[in-house]
Formats: C-alpha cells, sequence, structure tokens
C-alpha cells in the first residue's frame, strides 16, 4: 500500500493513486463548488473507470437553521423566512405556511384569496419547471435551451414583480389571505404569458424532447422503481415519473384545488425520461388550471379578517402542498404563544435526493447529471 | 429486416437533430427576437412596477414633515432587526411631555423587502422606493437614517 | 484582380535576385512562421469573437458588445487578461509534462498548417503526400491532452484525458475513411491536385450521394476529434468541471483555448479542400458564364468563405445539441459511422472505377 507522497516520488501523478491501490477505485469530489450541482451539495462519488460504484451526499453547506430561526419569528414573520428554502417555489412554500398557522386559527378564507393564492402557485409551478428545463438541458450540454426558457420564465416574474412586489422571493401570502390584491394589469398579463407559452412550446420538444442525443441520454437511465420511489419517501415529478400516485394537490385537496379540473400526471417508467415527461405535461396542466381560473377570479375580500398578533392554541398543526419538486409538509407546535414552540419542514428535495445513491449505481458519470437534472434538486431546500 | 430498423434508425436520428438545428437556426437568422436588455444605458425606459419592493424610505412632504410617531410597530414586525428606532421626547406647547421620533436607523444590509414594516406602520409613514442599485463601496454606507435632519412629525398624526 | 498568388511569386522573384538560395530559404521561412504565427493570433481572435456572436444569437442575446464597436476587441480584451494571469502549476503535478502539453497541443496545430492551400498557389508546403501528412500530424494532439490530464494531478483532468483519448482514437478512422474516399475519387494525396480536380465541380456534387454522406460522416468525426459538443467528453463541464485542462490557467490555459479554435478551422478547411474544392470557385460543368463570374472572386475568398460556412456549421452543432455519453459516442463511431462510411468507401471505390462520378 502506497502514500500518496510516495507515489508522487515513484514519477505517478497522485491523481491515479487510486487505482493503483489495488480496488481500482477512483473517489471523487463533485461539489461542493461544481457546475452540475446547482449549489453547494456535495457528492463524494466512487467511481471504478467512468461506472459509479457509489453516491455519499454531503450536506449542510448552506444549512442556515430557518427551522430554528422560525422558532423565534411570530406567526406573521416566519412566512417570509420560507421563501429562502426551495427558491425557485417560494410562492408555495409560503402557502404551505399560511394553511398550516390558518389551521391553527380555524380562519376561513375568502374565495378570491384562494383563487388568487392558486393562480400564484400555478404560474410558479411553470417558472419552476421553465427553470428545471433549461437547467437540466444545460447540465447534459445543450446551452440554448436555458435561454429560451428564461425567456418565458422571465414574463412569469414580471408578472410576479407587478403583483407581489418582487421576482423571486415574493412573500405575498399571509396568514389570512394574500398581503394586497392582485394588479389591474394581471389578467392580461397572465393571458399574454399563455398566449406566448403556447407558441413557444413547440420548440421545447423540437429542441430537447425530440432530439435523439437528448433521448439517449434520459431514457433508462437512473430508472427508480415504483416500490423503491415509494421507500425513499420520494414525492412529487420524481414519484409519479415512477408510476406513484403522490399529487397533494389531488390526493389531500387545499384552496380550492377539489374543484378544479386537471389531470395528475404520471409516467411508469420511471426513468429519467419519465420524470422529464412529467415535469414537461404538468407544465401543461398548470397552463390549464391558470386558464379556468383567471377570468373567475371571483369578487371580494383578499384578505379574511385577522388579529394583529396571531396567536395559535395549543396543538400541534401539520398541512402538507404540492410545491414543483414534491410534498412540502410544514407542522407546528404551538405552546400557545406568539411563536412556534417547534417547527419543521418536510422538503421533497431531501428525500428526492436520498434516491440518488440508488439509482445511479452502476451507470456512468455523465448519467449522474441526467439523473441530478431530472431530481430537480435545490439544495437550499435540503438543507434548510 | 435489421438493415430496415438501422436506416430507419439513422434516419429519424438524423431528422431529430435537424429540427433541433431548424430551431436555433431560425432564431440566428431573426435578430429581432433578441430580448437582451442593455441595462445601464436602458435606465431611462426601465419601468419598476410601483409594487416594486427596493428600499424602505421615510415619506416627507414639502415642509419637511414625516408621519412617523416612533410607535416602534416597525421594529416589532420586522423579522431581521433591521430597523432601529430611536425615540426623544419632546415637550409641548402645553408643557406636556410626549414621545416622538429621534432617529430612525434601517439598515439595509439586514433588509429582505419583506413589506412586513411596511403593513405594520398606523400612519403610513414609511414606504417601499422602487429603487435596487443599492451596491456601495463602504458597507457601512448601508446603514440609513431614514428620517431627515431637521425633520418633525405632521401636525395631527397621532 | 487581386491575387495572393502574384504576391508570393514576386517576393520569390524579389529575394532571388538579391540574395544567394540558401538565405532566400532561410528568409521565406521566417516570412512563413511570421505569417503562421499572425494567422494563429488573429484566427484566435476572430474565430472566439465568432462563437460568442453565433452563441448569442442563437440564444437570442447579443453577445459581446462593451469593448470596441460590436464588442469587436472583447476577445483582444481576454487575451490580455490572461496574459497577465498567473499560470499555476498545481502541487504534485508532474512539472515537465504539464508544462510541455499546451505546447505539444499547439505545435501540432501549427504543424497542420502546412500542407492547406489558401489560396490559388498560397501554399506553405506543397507536399505530395498532404492527406496522409494532415491525418498522421492530427493524431497526435492527443497525446498532448493525455499529457496535461495526466500531468495535472487531478482526477477530473484524468478523465478528461482518458475519455479524449477514446474518443479521438476512435474517430480518427471515420475521418480517414471519408479522406480516403475522395483520394480514391481523385486518385492523388497531394492537396493541390485534389484542388485542382475539382476543376469542373466540387466532389460533394460530382460525387453524388456517397460524397454526401462522405461529407456528413467527416463533419461529424471532425467535430468529435476536435472535441467540440455535442462531443465535447474531454471538458464536459458539467460532468468534469473543465477535463483535461481544469488545472491550467492563465497564458498556458489560452494556448489550449486557442489550439482547439485552431484545430477547429484546420479540420474545416481540410473539409473545405476536399469536398467543396478548397479555392476554386463554384463551377459547374459546361456553364461558361457562370463560370467566369464566379472566377472574379478571389480564390482566398473563396477559400475562406467554405472554411467559415463549415466552421459555422460547426457552431450550430454546439450550440444546438446536448453533449453524449461516453459510451454513446463510442456506439455512434463504432455501430453507426465507421460501418457506414466503409460501405460508403466501397460504393465510391465503384464509382470512381466505372467512373460514374462527372
Amino acid at each position: 500500500m502506497y502514500t500518496e507522497t510516495q507515489i508522487i516520488k515513484s514519477g505517478a501523478p497522485a491523481s491515479i493513486a487510486g487505482a493503483l491501490d489495488g480496488t481500482g477505485e477512483l473517489v471523487i469530489n463533485v461539489g461542493p463548488q461544481h457546475p452540475a450541482t446547482h449549489g453547494v451539495l456535495h457528492l463524494v462519488i466512487t467511481l471504478n473507470g467512468e461506472t459509479i460504484r457509489k453516491i455519499e451526499p454531503h450536506l449542510g453547506y448552506i444549512h442556515r437553521s430557518i427551522e430554528k430561526m422560525c422558532e423565534s419569528l411570530s406567526y406573521r414573520q416566519f412566512i417570509y423566512v420560507t421563501s429562502r428554502m426551495d427558491y425557485l417555489s417560494s410562492h408555495i412554500n409560503n402557502h404551505a405556511c399560511a394553511l398550516t398557522v390558518e389551521k391553527g386559527l380555524q380562519l376561513e378564507i375568502p374565495p378570491r384569496a384562494q383563487v388568487i393564492r392558486v393562480l400564484m402557485d400555478e404560474l410558479t409551478r411553470v417558472a419552476s419547471h421553465e427553470l428545471w428545463w433549461g437547467a437540466m438541458a444545460m447540465d447534459l450540454g445543450a446551452f440554448t435551451p436555458f435561454f429560451y426558457a428564461f425567456r418565458e420564465r422571465e414574463t412569469i416574474t414580471d408578472i410576479m414583480e407587478e403583483t407581489c412586489g418582487a421576482r423571486l422571493t415574493m412573500n405575498y401570502i399571509c396568514p389570512g389571505g394574500v398581503n394586497y390584491d392582485i394588479h389591474p394589469n394581471f389578467q392580461r398579463r397572465v393571458k399574454d404569458f399563455i398566449q406566448l407559452f403556447k407558441s413557444k412550446i413547440h420548440e421545447y420538444d423540437e429542441l430537447v424532447t425530440g432530439n435523439i442525443i437528448f433521448q439517449n441520454r434520459m431514457k433508462g437511465v437512473g430508472t427508480l422503481s415504483r416500490e423503491d420511489a415509494i421507500s425513499f419517501g420520494c414525492t412529487g415529478p420524481v414519484a409519479r415519473g415512477s408510476g406513484v400516485s403522490s399529487d397533494i394537490r389531488k390526493l389531500f385537496p387545499y384552496e380550492i384545488y377539489d374543484k378544479l379540473n386537471f389531470e395528475e400526471i404520471t409516467e411508469t417508467a420511471g426513468d429519467s425520461f419519465a420524470r422529464y415527461m412529467v415535469r414537461i405535461r404538468e407544465m401543461h396542466q398548470s397552463i390549464s388550471i391558470i386558464e379556468q381560473l383567471i377570468d373567475n377570479i371571483p369578487e371580494g375580500d383578499f384578505q379574511a379578517k385577522t388579529k394583529a398578533v396571531l396567536k395559535l392554541p395549543k396543538g400541534e398543526f401539520y398541512s402538507r402542498v404540492e410545491t414543483a419538486r414534491g410534498e412540502l409538509g410544514v407542522y407546528i407546535v404551538s405552546e400557545g404563544g406568539t411563536t412556534p414552540y417547534r417547527i419543521k419542514f418536510r422538503s421533497p428535495g431531501f428525500s428526492n435526493l436520498s434516491a440518488l445513491d440508488h439509482m445511479a449505481r452502476g451507470s456512468k458519470l455523465g448519467d449522474l447529471v441526467a439523473m441530478m437534472g431530472t431530481l430537480d434538486l435545490v439544495i437550499p431546500d435540503i438543507d434548510r | 429486416m435489421f438493415i430496415k430498423d438501422y436506416i430507419s434508425d439513422v434516419y429519424k436520428a438524423v431528422r431529430s437533430l435537424l429540427t433541433g438545428m431548424k430551431t436555433t437556426g431560425k432564431y440566428f437568422i431573426h435578430p429581432g427576437e433578441i430580448i437582451t436588455q442593455q441595462y445601464p444605458e436602458n435606465r431611462d425606459q426601465l419601468h419598476l412596477p410601483e409594487r416594486f419592493r427596493g428600499e424602505v424610505v421615510m415619506i416627507h412632504d414639502e415642509n419637511n414633515e414625516h408621519a412617523c410617531t416612533g410607535c416602534t410597530a416597525c421594529e416589532l414586525a420586522c423579522p431581521n432587526a433591521t430597523i432601529k428606532i430611536i425615540t426623544k421626547f419632546d415637550i409641548s406647547p402645553e408643557g406636556k411631555k410626549k414621545k416622538a421620533l429621534d432617529t430612525f436607523i434601517y439598515h439595509l444590509e439586514l433588509c429582505t423587502m419583506c413589506n412586513l414594516c411596511i403593513q405594520a406602520c398606523p400612519t403610513d409613514a414609511i414606504k417601499m422606493a422602487q429603487n435596487f442599485e443599492h451596491s456601495v463601496y463602504d458597507r457601512s454606507k448601508l446603514t440609513k437614517k431614514l428620517n431627515q435632519p431637521g425633520s418633525k412629525i405632521k401636525e395631527g398624526v397621532e | 484582380m487581386f491575387s495572393l498568388e502574384g504576391l508570393t511569386n514576386s517576393l520569390q522573384q524579389w529575394l532571388a535576385a538579391n540574395f544567394s538560395a540558401g538565405w532566400v530559404l532561410v528568409i521565406e521561412s521566417i516570412i512563413v512562421i511570421l505569417l503562421a504565427i499572425a494567422l494563429f493570433a488573429v484566427l484566435g481572435l476572430i474565430l472566439v469573437l465568432m462563437e460568442r456572436k453565433v452563441a448569442a444569437h442563437m440564444q437570442i442575446r447579443l453577445g459581446p458588445n462593451r469593448v470596441g464597436p460590436q464588442g469587436m476587441f472583447q476577445t483582444t480584451a481576454d487575451t490580455l487578461k490572461l496574459i497577465m494571469k498567473e499560470g499555476l502549476t498545481p502541487d504534485g503535478a508532474d512539472k515537465f509534462l504539464f508544462n510541455l502539453a499546451p505546447f505539444v497541443v499547439m505545435i501540432v496545430a501549427m504543424l497542420l498548417l502546412a500542407p492547406i492551400a489558401f489560396a490559388k498557389n498560397f501554399q506553405i508546403w506543397d507536399i505530395n503526400i498532404g492527406v496522409l501528412f494532415v491525418s498522421a500530424v492530427s493524431s497526435i494532439s492527443v497525446i498532448g491532452i493525455l499529457m496535461a490530464g495526466y500531468s495535472s494531478n487531478n482526477k477530473y483532468s484524468l478523465l478528461g484525458a482518458m475519455r479524449s483519448g477514446a474518443q479521438i482514437v476512435s474517430y480518427e478512422l471515420s475521418a480517414g475513411l471519408s479522406i480516403i474516399s475522395i483520394v480514391v475519387l481523385t486518385g492523388s494525396l497531394q492537396l493541390s491536385d485534389i484542388v485542382a480536380s475539382q476543376q469542373n465541380g466540387w466532389w460533394l456534387f460530382k460525387g453524388h450521394i456517397p460524397a454526401l454522406i462522405a461529407f456528413v460522416i467527416f463533419i461529424i468525426a471532425v467535430t468529435a476529434e476536435t472535441n467540440r459538443a455535442p462531443f465535447d467528453m474531454a471538458e464536459a463541464e458539467s460532468e468534469l468541471t473543465a477535463g483535461f485542462h481544469t488545472e491550467y490557467s492563465g497564458m498556458k490555459f489560452a494556448l489550449f483555448f486557442l489550439a482547439e479554435y485552431i484545430n477547429i478551422f484546420i479540420v474545416c478547411a481540410i473539409g473545405a479542400t476536399l469536398f467543396l474544392g478548397g479555392w476554386m470557385p463554384l463551377h459547374f460543368g459546361n456553364l461558361q458564364g457562370f463560370n467566369h463570374l464566379m472566377d472574379y472572386i478571389p480564390s482566398s475568398i473563396w477559400f475562406f468563405g467554405k472554411v467559415f460556412f463549415l466552421i459555422f456549421l460547426i457552431m450550430w452543432f454546439r450550440w444546438t445539441f446536448p453533449r453524449l455519453r461516453i459510451d454513446q459516442l463510442l456506439n455512434l463511431e463504432w455501430k453507426y459511422l465507421l460501418p457506414i462510411s466503409m460501405l460508403n468507401l466501397l460504393v465510391i471505390t465503384i464509382m470512381a472505377i466505372m467512373g460514374w462520378h462527372f
């Protein structure tokens, strides 16, 4: 057994030291700074040549102790912090928190606020999937889709900016409704966006979905069986790509989702391409939800009457929503005070990441980016 | 049969690649589709929506009067300890002591633009400005005093 | 009419009149070296700018537009920055090989310049085995890449170099076979002969569909050989950060970067010479008027026009397609390109023997 210095002295660079120790294994660190991890995820990968033997995710590089922070913030204040978890579906995170607080307060939400929330949720979901599509294509080596995706996403962020006042961390939802009414331009601009989206979506298929290189990179790569998806606790498009029905909007409808007409998208193959198709088809479903609602926003209050200082009764409250990445659960333990006693977020990214090792073993290093791309990892969501 | 599959594979593959190239090629020859905004030059045309949250400012009218009573509702509402209000006691003409604002300290570097302070304010003394160019060379410049020198509270604001 | 041919001839005559034969050779060599280096610098700057502009327009962006008019001097500024940067040698690297590798890659690119005919009678070295020289020398560049990857003491570099090795060695086959198909049609390895044989039409048109297939395979193979996307396995920035040149910085990195673009230029020049008639204007069999009209455009413009068209094609590939996986890359070569090009060579040989081409 050679040490690294001995090998350097004997002439061979240390990088091949692993290959010389008899196991033929090469351990590489992907991350915390690496183009494919989209953040500070650290994967310790054991390779045999190009074949992945083992992946060990190391987390904690962007841990900001959001759960602990929330314990010292009031029920109005803590919602804004959750925008910083899964920053691509920040609106939906806020929504989940508001739902939990409302459950505790047993508030009745005005129908107008409910519709606005759902509209915003779906716009966020489309925006998130657009960014995922571009970033995933970029991981696979195609740069151009990224810009096309951002063109459409930009119109959504403009809509968000106009109505919510910010582009990414909207902080638009408050317990009892939404912070302010929709902007007068909102409906017109959303309709413009739908038109733009429909006129451009065929390019996505031309450029990426139908591309033979892309299909070969995705089909049969990172297969996750139905049983494994359930046992790893995968949710969202990852689980639905494996044929698990897991759409919270259908299974545990919140707000007005039970009155809406939309499909839960599932694919059965369980590979990266199935997950890809789930997300692409989900975009169409979200657009159809927006179309159903955009002309039917009921008149009325956008916010229920609440007290200035919110106090949840003693007890435990849990609610869940479907973010762009899967099931987000918010669990609040209240001692009856103005701040939560304990708060826990069940983030979708964490469980989805746990399946990475299982699905990557035995595949090539190049497949790793396809798998991570279709898992749609947002690292602050995993670390919180 | 094998040959037929092989040829149809190659044909489909080439066709899918050409479809992709058609899309990028179309954009290459249509410079009108370019969406780049040339930022510092387009500052004049840059339109920020009125709800955009850039930074907290205090509203002063032409008499250099503001509406802040120094009630610290915003300070309490802020999740990040961005706002610090220092109060003083004014002596009213009747000789009564009255709590008033001395300094409204705003830490822009801590602010997340969540809008909770503006919602908490009972007298609408502060608002969000549509300004996003916050970068400075010295961190201490980010700590701002929002009430203007010599300003005083408006008549009738309690 | 402007012609580079006249320029070289008058220079030759002037030198021969004033100096002895030995000195003429020395002076001509120096001129050629300076011209080659100048061409390198200019091509590097132009091609990088062109790539960025092409990419930008395909990606509905503007591209560089701040340094100089239309961003013309962007690449110059980038080069200046790279020159001023520190060239780090990583700890534990094989210092000799590490510093040698960029020069190996660069020298290979320079050697390949020798047999290329830039215009009518404007060629550094009209060697009689020109095509063989090109395929022989171009395969040396893999050694530079392997050196860089091995000596960097970086696992990403090593993986990138190994990928590159497998890739370049495989794709050399089908690139070679496509070149041979033109050699079969022409009956000569000399590049000037190959150009002359396209006097009455380019091989791409004269050789019917087999020549077209050979051309497509050639373009695919050289894209792979120059490590360009969608075959940029050696770099694969989303997998291997930067592959074999991860550890290079400053001017040594710039040499790799420059060599990549020079290699593109050279393979496109070879492609243009073989399939698109090199500097030969577009001629159609017996359309005399048309052919004369075409002759008015200087041969150097024809050559560079064709080369830049091919370069644009390769850039177009890069900004459209996703990257292949390493095993798919080898599958494509060994299961598709190689059998097709072998069959194609057979067809072309029959065609050449029977004289079915124009």
